[in-house]
């Protein structure tokens, strides 16, 4: 079996704020299978931003090893995946260089990378100017005259330049109409179906809060809670066996038109200060199910009772 | 604009320049500029044509009115007033543009470097900064000047040529005048750098380097244009300051500066003799400032209506 495209372990990044010690994230092991898409869901200030930017490079893990194909990440491997994977953000109005025509935005990859000559650059700017959607006299106009969902294409299209195996796209609906969100949504199943039928494989990781978005788009789904991971599980089994009772509550909080809320699940209280984590299961403060050793030993992400696909860090998984 | 409606993708630099054409002032700026540059480089052709000697004094002939040998009639010395103005301009426009231009690059160079590395760096480059801003100017312009050339391993030759005291100008200025532009850019590189498209840059390989030179320059270019236009104009009468102070350039070779230094004390006598000077240096501001506000208006592509 060939190796997964983005092996993660034991990742920990850790930041020192007014001289102590913040786990943004602590102890992840995560593996993504290429053309897969992993949603990473989680509260704000779960580390969930800065795993993905550990993945796309642009943060240097504390400890931990990240492997491309089996390789760990040194600078031949890092020249490979300046290429291989990119990055979508969340604010379409700051990710595009307002000084720079969409041209010359969709072509950096390339340009950075050496690929191609200029000419070769602008023909593959005008043709991923029309793969997401977006008009062909696009190209010499500058990002200010664009809506916030065109821009959002925009930033696809300059992720897409290199014929990358992996996005990493945090949150990018989150700035979003609703109805352009599902446009937006569309165009990423698109273009990951059109990867498959060239035969090259697309994988994205999905950084997002919105379930319903996890629900539409991804193949497995990893939720993090202050840094670590509670649960990871395919789609399927994530959505109709929650197994850690932070997904349950996560799930049990999405509202739904015609069901009346059910009380008494819900988590209360906030996530605690990842300057100063919990001992135990860092959980259990909010936890309905807390038991006297949560709050003294770290449950390990292990498979759920007869769901090997499914793993959650839990004393009393289900 | 129609041009830009087409599907065909056109470098940055031609829509900046179409960007340019269409700013009236900045155009015209660029021409009065030109003019400019054509007067003073008129002026050996045009003493020559004249018959006229610029350093030649003759005291029986001061303050002599227009006349066909004298167009602007002479200085207090005698000497034809619009061949001193065009050799004046010549020194003024070249130290003006050259320090402005060293120190505006010194002053970027430090402030994008402080601004984007941050931490360490930056702590040591500002208070090299400050401790710039905090040096008593005038002390330090005395010293400077005073600087023997012949110690510094140049031959004697060389020091006390005017050459030496052109150079000696261009440098003294460009290493006081960069500290706001160091600031400035600081401050806004501070902004740009945590910005999404830096990071996605950064993602796709994007070096330090070709981040401050493709996102970070064009970016602060806004701001900085507008302060370096400034410079410009105020180095040429800082020039005139050090030349009143006795070094840099020195009489009998003419700069605008010292000029218009030396009329002050004939302006009631001769009062044209400081008109003319002052007028050349305030138009010379003016085109600078305009022409900087066409390149702003070039730069940002917000700009077209």
């Amino acid at each position: 079996m060939s190796p997964p495209l983005v092996t993660l372990e034991n990742i920990q990044v850790h930041f020192t704020v007014n001289r102590r010690l913040l786990r943004a994230v602590e102890n992840v092991s995560l593996e993504i299978a290429e053309g897969e898409t992993l949603a990473l869901v989680g509260e704000s200030g779960s580390g969930k931003s800065t795993l993905g930017n550990v993945v796309a490079g642009l943060q240097r893990p504390t400890s931990g090893t990240m492997r491309f194909r089996g390789k760990a990440i040194d600078k031949a491997v890092r020249k490979e995946t300046h290429k291989a994977i990119q990055i979508v953000f969340q604010d379409p109005f700051g990710a595009l260089d307002p000084r720079m025509p969409v041209s010359a935005i969709i072509a950096e990859p390339l340009r950075i990378g050496g690929i191609g000559t200029p000419a070769e650059r602008q023909a593959r700017a005008a043709e991923l100017v029309g793969q997401v959607g977006l008009p062909r006299d696009a190209l010499n106009r500058y990002p200010h005259e664009f809506s916030g969902g065109q821009r959002q294409r925009i930033a696809i299209a300059r992720a897409l330049a290199p014929a990358p195996t992996l996005i990493v796209a945090d949150e990018p609906l989150s700035a979003l109409d609703v109805s352009i969100q599902s446009q937006v949504l569309n165009l990423f199943r698109a273009l990951q179906e059109a990867a498959v039928q060239r035969g090259a494989g697309l994988a994205y990781l999905f950084i997002s809060h919105d379930l319903a978005v996890v629900n539409h788009l991804a193949d497995r789904v990893a939720v993090l809670y202050l840094g670590r991971l509670v649960e990871v599980a395919p789609r399927a089994e994530l959505f109709d066996t929650p197994s850690h009772p932070y997904t349950q509550a996560l799930l049990q909080a999405v509202p739904r038109i015609g069901k009346r809320r059910s009380r008494g699940v819900a988590i209360r209280g906030e996530m605690p200060s990842p300057l100063n984590p919990p001992p135990g299961c860092v959980f259990h403060p909010r936890c309905p199910k807390v038991q006297d050793i949560c709050r003294t030993t770290p449950p390990q992400l292990e498979s759920a009772p007869g769901r090997p696909a499914q793993l959650a860090a839990c004393h009393f998984k289900e | 604009m129609s041009a830009t409606t087409t599907d065909r993708a056109v470098s940055p630099w031609t829509l900046r320049w179409r960007r340019f054409r269409n700013h009236r002032t900045g155009l015209a700026s660029l021409f009065v500029l030109f003019l400019l540059l054509v007067f003073v480089l008129a002026a050996s052709p045009v003493a020559h044509y004249l018959g006229v000697d610029p350093y030649e004094t003759d005291l029986l002939s001061q303050y002599s009115p227009p006349s066909a040998q004298h167009p602007l009639g002479t200085d207090d010395a005698g000497r034809d007033e619009l061949i001193r103005l065009m050799l004046g301009g010549q020194i003024s426009l070249l130290v003006g543009l050259l320090a402005t231009g060293v120190g505006s690059v010194i002053g970027l160079f430090i402030g994008v470097v402080a601004g984007y590395f941050g931490g360490r760096t930056d702590a040591l480059l500002m208070r090299f900064t400050d401790g710039m801003i905090a040096l008593p100017l005038l002390p330090l312009l005395i010293v400077l000047g005073a600087l023997d050339l012949t110690k510094l391993g140049f031959s004697s030759e060389f020091a006390h040529s005017s050459a030496a005291g052109f150079w000696r100008v261009v440098i003294i200025i460009a290493l006081v005048d960069w500290t706001s532009i160091a600031r400035l850019t600081r401050a806004a590189t501070m902004a740009l750098r945590d910005r999404d498209y830096v990071r996605s840059a950064r993602a796709s390989g994007g070096g330090a380097g070709y981040v401050m030179r493709t996102h970070i320059l064009p970016n602060v270019a806004t701001p900085l244009i507008v302060a370096v236009t400034l410079t410009v104009g105020r180095v040429i009468l800082f020039e005139s300051v050090l030349s009143f102070l006795g070094f840099g350039i020195v009489v009998p070779t003419p700069s605008w500066g010292n000029m218009l230094n030396n009329a002050q004390e004939l302006v009631t006598t001769a009062p044209a003799l400081a008109i003319y000077p002052g007028l050349l240096i305030f138009i010379t501001v003016i085109a600078v400032n305009f022409l900087g506000d066409g390149l702003q208006h070039a730069f940002d592509p917000r700009s077209e209506r």
